[in-house]
């Protein structure tokens, strides 16, 4: 069964009456469970939940430690590519803006992956808007190859591909495959991608499923905060994390809970994201799925970085550039999305120590 | 006095500890001395050469013996990739071979565990295998070389302590090959009651590095380790459920013989 199956189940499931069911009384029998249901999982993403957020980040924490010990994983991403042939509304690289777009040939791909190495960081995010014909398969696959010989791990973070593309990019050294789903409601997915391939719903659902039978070490999801209704996102982001661990058990599953921020465009989110949310997001998503990786980014500031590092963070971007080959040099093409915590590699596992916490370079040995 | 050998190693103490989860390596030195610990085993995963601030390996003093772990595999191909890699990193035979197919509960493939330590074997090393506590599974790895068989108390990091007490008793009386109890010892208590049952040592990581003084916690884990291996020497009494301060079906006996 794919997870689009799980997600249709709730399609007519009435989310705002069971949200005011939920009270005080009822969170506090929750969080005295050793383990907890879905819908459990979606009380904890209500409001009446936010008065306990230190019950919870109480709770998230002593899991986090007890399956991840006191380390994080630090990475760093690099942009290949900013041709995009989609029109999504939040997006600094939409087709709809009109600025400078860049794609990085062989020779710089290798320049600011020496770069990133020399930052000491051993673990890369590639990343690419969508274009498969500026940047088809064949470009990709040679991109991992370069980015393999300078970085233990290297994930990809690209347009939904197909099995058998899949299959090749793990030929060619990818380890894992991270994809947002952006938002899980599938009517305002449609309103915000009316064009292009991003507009298939579905097969963008089932990424992670054709990434996953392909035997990626590491499978990464999650909703854009801020697009669609908060409880719901999170929701249905936890089940599909959850869906991904039952079904590909060889698998790494982790989380990220990207909040939108500013990009060209001037796109205004229908929903702010408070911290307050964010802990909740996160706490209530370690309680439902205690083995699950959380990456928090330079989205995020640096004090609020460090204050979320102790609530189950396992793994932090480091010295991101979000402009095409922006570590090699400055450019006039836009990021994706404006950074908000501009710290150096030095800085960052200076404030992981800080919290009494080791930053781990490398986590995965190529065999 | 009395001392384990095995895979080569000649030791005074029977606790191994793991390296994963502390919150910054320099703590390590002084966990290895608080439990007079003299193996320490170590993902290859994250040896990293090429940063010695980073590299776990530039913390373990040198009279401590290197056991390198394959964590990360998910198959018997995988592992022996890694222990060979070991091999060289280390210039050391000593492996754990840790091979894990389900990252949900972390629970070992005793089969493609098994697979490996014959491979790894035949090529000389002393393989220490991580398994579910189950006989046949055992006597494989044991059948297949492997040097120590380390089943699981409970699941990985979850400091249950023995929940697979009774499996891991069968081991002990049927395989003739060391057992040492790794995954799930919570507490110094967890650690006795396995010497007690007479493992041949036991394996932390989580127990301590979870705790709010790691190093006090080491000492109460090396204490409790001492405690239950002299209880296992010293033989425990027999256990009784009923009191038997004296016996009254037969105390006549004791009045002479009947006329």
């Amino acid at each position: 069964m794919s997870f689009l199956e799980i997600k249709r189940s709730y399609d007519n499931f009435d989310f705002d009456s069971f949200s005011k069911s939920v009270d005080a009384d009822e969170i506090k029998k929750i969080l005295a469970l050793p383990k907890i249901s879905e819908l459990q999982f979606l009380s904890l993403l209500t409001p009446a939940a936010l008065p306990f957020l230190e019950d919870m980040a109480t709770k998230a924490r002593s899991i986090s430690i007890k399956h991840f010990g006191k380390s994080i994983v630090l990475f760093a991403p690099l942009y290949v590519s900013n041709f995009c042939i989609n029109n999504c509304a939040y997006c600094g690289f939409s087709t709809r803006n009109n600025i400078e777009r860049k794609i990085l040939s062989f020779e710089e791909v290798e320049e600011n992956a020496k770069i990133v190495a020399g930052f000491g960081i051993r673990h890369i995010l590639l990343l690419t808007s969508e274009n498969p014909l500026k940047t088809p398969i064949e470009y990709l696959g040679k991109c991992v190859e370069i980015l393999k010989k300078h970085f233990d791990a290297v994930d990809i973070e690209v347009y939904p591909l197909k099995e058998n593309e899949y299959k090749e990019l793990a030929r060619c050294g990818a380890d894992g495959i991270t994809i947002f789903q952006e938002t899980y409601d599938e009517a305002l997915y449609k309103t915000l991608h009316t064009k292009g391939p991003k507009s298939n719903y579905e097969f963008r659902l089932q990424t992670l499923e054709r990434a996953g039978t392909m035997k990626y070490r590491n499978l990464n999801l999650g909703a854009l905060l801020g697009l669609g209704d908060f409880s719901k996102e999170v929701f249905f982001a936890g089940l599909h994390a959850k869906y991904l661990q039952q079904n590909f058990p060889s698998s790494d599953v982790g989380i990220s809970f990207p909040r939108i921020r500013e990009a060209e465009g001037g796109y205004q989110p229908n929903t702010i994201i408070s911290d307050a949310m964010l802990v909740e997001a996160m706490c209530a998503v370690r309680l439902f799925i205690n083995r699950i990786g959380i990456t928090i980014s330079t989205r995020e500031n640096n004090q609020l970085r460090k204050n979320l590092i102790p609530l189950g963070v396992t793994k932090m971007s480091a010295a991101s550039n979000t402009q095409v080959g922006g570590y090699a040099k400055q450019n006039n093409t836009k990021g994706q999305f404006e950074i908000s915590d501009g710290s150096t590699v030095d800085e960052i596992k200076k404030m992981i120590y800080q919290k009494g916490y080791q930053p781990i370079m490398k986590d995965w040995q190529p065999l | 006095m009395d001392r384990l050998k095995i895979g080569g190693l000649d030791l005074t103490n029977r606790v191994f500890v793991g390296s994963g989860k502390f919150p910054n390596n320099s703590l390590i030195p002084q966990i290895l001395t608080a439990l007079q610990a003299q193996v320490i085993t170590v993902a290859v995963r994250r040896f990293d050469f090429n940063n010695p601030v980073e590299n776990i390996l530039s913390y373990i003093p040198k009279d401590i013996k290197i056991m390198p772990n394959t964590s990360g595999a998910r198959n018997a191909k995988e592992a022996v990739t890694i222990a060979r890699l070991a091999r060289e990193a280390v210039n050391s035979n000593l492996v754990k071979i840790e091979i894990i197919n389900d990252n949900k509960y972390l629970l070992p493939d005793n089969y493609e565990t098994a697979r490996a330590c014959e491979i790894l074997s035949k090529e000389n090393f002393d393989v220490f295998t991580y398994m579910n506590a189950d006989l046949p599974s055992a006597r494989d790895m044991k059948n297949a070389g492997a040097a120590a068989i380390m089943p699981l108390g409970s699941p990985i990091g979850t400091n249950r302590g023995l929940e697979t007490q009774a499996m891991i008793k069968i081991l002990i009386e049927e395989i003739d090959t060391p057992i040492i109890v790794d995954a799930g010892i919570g507490k110094p208590s967890d650690a006795c009651q396995c010497m007690e049952m007479g493992c041949a040592a036991v394996m932390i990581n989580t127990a301590i590095s979870s705790s709010q003084n790691p190093v006090l916690m080491a000492e109460a884990f090396r204490d409790g380790v001492l405690a239950g291996r002299k209880a296992f020497l010293a033989k425990l009494g027999n256990v009784s459920h009923a009191a038997r301060a004296s016996s009254p079906l037969t105390n006549f006996l004791q009045d002479g013989e009947s006329k």
